[in-house]
């Protein structure tokens, strides 16, 4: 499949977006400012961006724990995002949720999510509501290897097929839930859990942006034409620990490198694309010059805003009371 | 006897337990971790915060087995094996995540002995974290022990201290009905002496961990530190407060309650669990019910708003109770002055 040229560089700043945005965020936090937990995307950037390339924002996705990427793949503003993950009051929740629970409804992101599993049931709610309303969007529901185990997941996978939903479950698979290997937590196979449910699997290389595009934009085109959910299985490695603070004891030593060195999404796509002659280098140069920017901007701007106030409180536990 | 963490005395109520029955098992997501990982480290965790670590090198996988993340499935697994012979200890994580697996806990688990005419026996132990304090914000902070202890059948423990801990942990394997046992997650690094040896401390028995004559101070699990910290600075003012640690929510030592309200007509709950339903109304309403006659100012409940825990340092802070906020409550209740009525 051909992809326009802007859907291209768009993409690539967005790849380019999250891993500065992570690797910023890794090494603000070791300085002990960042409150709370926070769960790092890098590595998996083409996962996110690959899919989302296929929405607009009339579609919806659900996301993670490890939800940064996803946010920015869909279009949640980067500096509200990064005030949020520092606790300010111009973050996009106000302060309220931190890293875990950044959500911006207006560009179809139902949130970040502190419980796995917590999101596939409220991607065939949203589906349900597209399908409903005939507005022609699509739910797309990331979640990880360890999420495919819980029973919520393999209920809404369930339920997406009897109600012949226009969803996709794009199952991340990192290879871990936190320190545990999916190889000791996940029986069968996630195609034969899809064929269990009736619905079609696809499955494709998470560091090949085009892979990820090109499996993604089939599955959500079958769900948006109206034949039914799909199962997308992307295959990724995760850079860092679980949270931040993870020593990562129960990795091989070299088991990051190599995927640094041989599954970097960033560096296959340049090399991809230069070499089709879609794009000079210094094009993409200039890219990453302007991300650069864009991180250190919100960094500072977010480390100046203000804080909440004690009304904050109170304020938006109920529409009204 | 020597100096322990909240941790190190958790862990070791555990491995003493452990050794001593053969039916107590451990299991939960990554207690201990590494499972299948490429470095072939099958303990590399031993529990999120480290608390099972070394369990699975001294009882391997039979006795200590990880889980997929499927908390429906696994508790109600341990529900399933302690009613049919094993004496699991389930690690349920953040105590949030109940979310996901409460019909096994509140339908199942809790009902079988009285739904079967007294017939089952369900010595199970579920362990979580709770409490705010971490900046986890609205799905990893809550203090839920109300909700448990709502639910007949269960048991609800939260202790206070490394020493609580350690006793209360080895009173729950030991017990034969189903008990919740949470671990303040701000807590793990206090330490204090505990003695070597297992010990038992028994549910229903609260702990006076002050003694004063003006006002009686009700707090649970990391609270009772708060309480103890203003009681001391509020005796050098000339208050005296008795603080009570009830140790388990349910059974509730009601006893030692009203006897000490009696002793001082003055009554302060510290609780941080949401304030619609929680111990410090269930504290209020025994209190009002059989100890009228005693109070010579009305009960004041130092407790959280009604709102979710936020995640800003600020509102978390604000949202908290506090060792300031409870000096202020008893201040207020000596202030009180009881008008007569005409
Ligand atoms: C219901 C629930 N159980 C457990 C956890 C703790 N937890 C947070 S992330 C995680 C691992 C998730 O693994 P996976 O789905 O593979 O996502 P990954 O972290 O690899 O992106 C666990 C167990 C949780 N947040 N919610
Ligand atoms: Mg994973």
């Amino acid at each position: 499949m051909q992809i326009a040229r802007e859907t291209l560089l768009r993409s690539y700043r967005a790849m380019r977006t999250i891993r500065m945005f992570e690797e910023r965020l890794h090494v603000e936090f070791a300085t002990g400012e960042i409150p709370g937990f926070v769960h790092l995307y890098c590595g998996e950037e083409a996962s996110a961006v690959g899919v989302c390339a296929n929405l607009t924002d009339n579609d919806t996705i659900a996301s993670t724990h490890r939800g940064h990427g996803h946010c920015i793949a869909k279009g949640v503003e980067v500096a509200g995002m990064m005030a949020e993950i520092y606790g300010r009051s111009t973050g996009v929740c106000r302060g309220k949720g931190g890293s875990m629970h950044i959500a911006d409804l207006a560009c179809g992101m139902l949130g970040a999510n502190g419980i796995v599993g917590g999101g596939p049931p409220l991607i065939c709610g949203a589906a349900l509501s597209h399908k409903t309303l005939r507005d022609g969007g699509v739910a797309v529901a990331f979640y990880g290897d360890g999420a495919s185990n819980e029973g919520t997941t393999l209920e809404s996978l369930n339920l997406a097929s009897v109600w012949q939903l226009p969803a996709v479950f794009v199952v991340e698979d990192n290879g871990y839930g936190e320190a545990t290997a999916a190889s000791f937590a996940c029986a069968g196979t996630q195609k034969d859990r899809a064929a269990g449910f009736g619905m079609p699997y696809i499955e494709c290389d998470g560091s090949d942006y085009f892979a990820v595009h090109e499996a993604a934009g089939e599955a959500i085109a079958h769900a948006r034409a109206g034949k039914g959910p799909v199962m997308l299985h992307v295959h990724l490695q995760r850079w860092y620990g679980h949270f931040e603070g993870d020593a990562m004891t129960y990795r091989a030593p070299n088991e990051v490198a190599e995927a640094k060195r041989d599954h970097d999404c960033l560096k296959l796509f340049r090399e991809r694309v230069t070499q089709a002659g879609l794009f000079e280098d210094s094009v993409l140069d200039e890219v990453d010059a302007a991300v650069t920017d864009e991180i250190e901007a919100a960094v500072l701007q977010a480390k100046d805003d203000p804080l909440p106030q004690s009304a904050d409180l109170l304020a938006d536990v109920y529409v009204r009371y | 006897m020597s100096k322990k963490s909240f941790r190190q005395a958790i862990n070791e109520a555990l491995r003493q337990e452990m050794r001593r029955d053969p039916t107590v098992i451990l299991m939960g997501e990554d207690v201990a971790g590494g499972r299948g990982g490429s470095a072939g480290t099958p303990d590399a965790w031993g529990g999120v915060l480290g608390v099972t670590k070394g369990l699975y090198e001294e009882f391997g996988e039979t006795r200590v087995l990880d889980t997929p993340i499927t908390e429906a499935s696994y508790i109600g697994a341990a529900a399933g094996a302690a009613v049919t012979g094993l004496r699991p200890v389930a690690e349920l994580m953040f105590v949030d995540f109940v979310g996901c697996c409460l019909d096994q806990i509140m339908n199942q688990a809790a009902k079988f002995r009285y739904m079967f005419g007294g017939k089952a026996r369900t010595p199970l132990v579920i362990r979580a974290m709770y409490g705010a304090g971490f900046n986890a914000a609205a799905q990893h902070s809550q203090a839920l022990y109300p909700l448990f202890t709502h639910i007949p059948g269960l048991k609800v423990v939260i202790p206070s201290s490394p020493y609580e801990a350690k006793g209360l942990l080895i009173s729950a394997i030991r017990d034969d009905d189903p008990v919740i046992f949470l671990e303040n997650k701000v807590m793990y690094d206090v330490e204090e002496e505990v003695p070597d040896e297992p010990y038992a401390i028994p549910f229903g028995e609260a702990n006076l961990t002050r003694e004063g004559d003006d006002v009686t101070i009700v707090a649970f699990g990391r609270m009772v530190g708060m309480a103890n910290e203003a009681a001391d600075r509020l005796a050098k003012k000339g208050i005296g407060c008795t603080v009570i640690d009830p140790r388990t929510t349910s059974p509730l030592d009601s006893e030692t309650i009203l006897d000490c309200v009696a002793d001082t007509g003055r009554l302060v709950i510290v609780d941080e669990s949401s304030p619609r339903c929680n111990m410090a109304t269930d504290i209020a309403a025994l209190v009002a019910e059989e100890a009228f006659d005693t109070l010579r100012a009305p009960i004041r409940r130092v407790v959280p708003p009604h709102t979710p825990v936020p995640f800003a340092t600020v509102l978390e802070t604000l949202y908290m109770p506090s060792v300031e906020k409870i000096e202020a409550a008893v201040t207020a209740t000596m202030n009180h002055r009881v008008t007569e009525k005409v």
